[in-house]
């Protein structure tokens, strides 16, 4: 895909793919830590409802198994920001853009109506990976590297999920 | 200490998401309507190099898994919930995290809708305790496990079927 704003090319993803393979063993050697990103969305949420609502949060059990503290994968998801600000930075790529282009080609440049699907989208995203117990990070990731039945069949689903959506939304465009 | 590790490692791993255009909604799009698989050329290559990697050093006794439970039920409908999310907002948790980063603003609606859905999956959890995650619960399962062998019978295999689609995919100029 060729954008006109990137000055530099994209690195190859084949060896950005293999740094970052590199990097998930340093980290479990090192830290013992996995990759993975959704369950901090829970406890952002259990932190920002426990500003008004202390006491019911402090009761519902799944803010009890995951409560809002700030741990290592908090701070993976801030680093991920941070990095990827740098980066783009640095690399000229950095573009405040409210409406992704290929979205903009099928659907227009309101930025209104992005929004919403991002929004919607992102309430939907992030309700099946809780019930799947992971995101492309935690399953994707972390359970197919070790393994693990649950992370296979569960990246196979984000992806049958996918291309049912894209179909939806671009058919055979 | 944990937290500076978990910064720095994600900082990273951001830089190497942002550096491939990984971030980007046309990339992961892109895979889901089978023209640019960008991102499954970077998923597949960190999921064969971290596997070497880490049962490697299980071997050596250096390090433990952390291993979730197949849970059939809530892996799977939770999987395809997900995914027609995904299709939708374009970015996965962690990739929106860094869209925002690299200016992309539709990613700040995106992270909002997910704290959103963290909210309403946590009203809805009791509920699903007793049904949809009741159902196919394996318990924490490997396929080397599944299969009664060795794990490197798997990991030999799993990384010639990933270098074989990758030589898919160059063929086919995705």
């Amino acid at each position: 895909m060729f954008d006109p704003q990137t000055r530099r090319k994209p690195m190859n993803p084949y060896l950005g793919g293999a740094l970052a393979g590199l990097l998930v063993v340093l980290s479990v050697y090192g830290a013992g830590k996995f990759f993975g990103a959704s369950t901090t969305f829970v406890r952002v949420a259990g932190y920002l409802e426990s500003t008004v609502l202390a006491e019911r949060v402090a009761a519902m059990p799944y803010f009890l198994k995951e409560l809002p503290k700030l741990d290592w994968q908090m701070m993976f998801v801030a680093g991920i920001f941070l990095g990827a600000f740098l980066s783009s930075l640095l690399g000229n790529s950095f573009r405040l853009l409210p409406v992704p282009d290929t979205f903009a080609a099928r659907f227009g440049r309101s930025a209104g109506q992005r929004g919403i699907v991002a929004f919607l989208g992102g309430i939907l995203a992030m309700f099946g990976a809780r019930l799947a117990d992971g995101c492309p990070s935690g399953h994707g990731l972390s359970g197919t590297l070790q393994l693990s039945v649950s992370g296979f069949v569960a990246l196979a689903c984000f992806f049958v999920g996918g291309l049912i959506m894209a179909k939806l939304l671009y058919g055979g465009r | 200490m944990d937290l500076w590790y978990g910064l720095a490692t994600g900082a990273l791993f951001g830089v190497l998401l942002q550096r491939c255009e990984v971030l980007r909604y046309d990339r992961q799009l892109g895979a889901l309507r089978l023209r640019d698989m960008t991102i499954v050329k970077f998923m597949l290559t960190t999921v064969v190099v971290g596997m070497i990697g880490v049962y490697g050093l299980l071997d050596l006794g250096l390090v433990k898994l952390s291993v979730k439970p197949a849970v059939l039920g809530g892996n799977i409908i939770g999987g395809l919930i997900f995914g027609l999310g995904w299709g939708l907002v374009g970015y996965c948790p962690g990739t929106a995290a860094g869209a925002l980063g690299e200016g992309r603003l539709d990613a700040f609606w995106a992270i909002l809708g997910m704290i959103v859905g963290a909210a309403l999956y946590a009203e809805a959890y009791p509920r699903l305790l007793e049904t949809v995650l009741t159902w196919g619960d394996l318990g924490k399962l490997t396929l080397p496990q599944v299969l009664g062998v060795n794990h490197w019978l798997v990991i030999g295999p799993f990384a010639v079927l990933v270098i074989l689609i990758f030589r898919l995919f160059e063929r086919l100029r995705l």
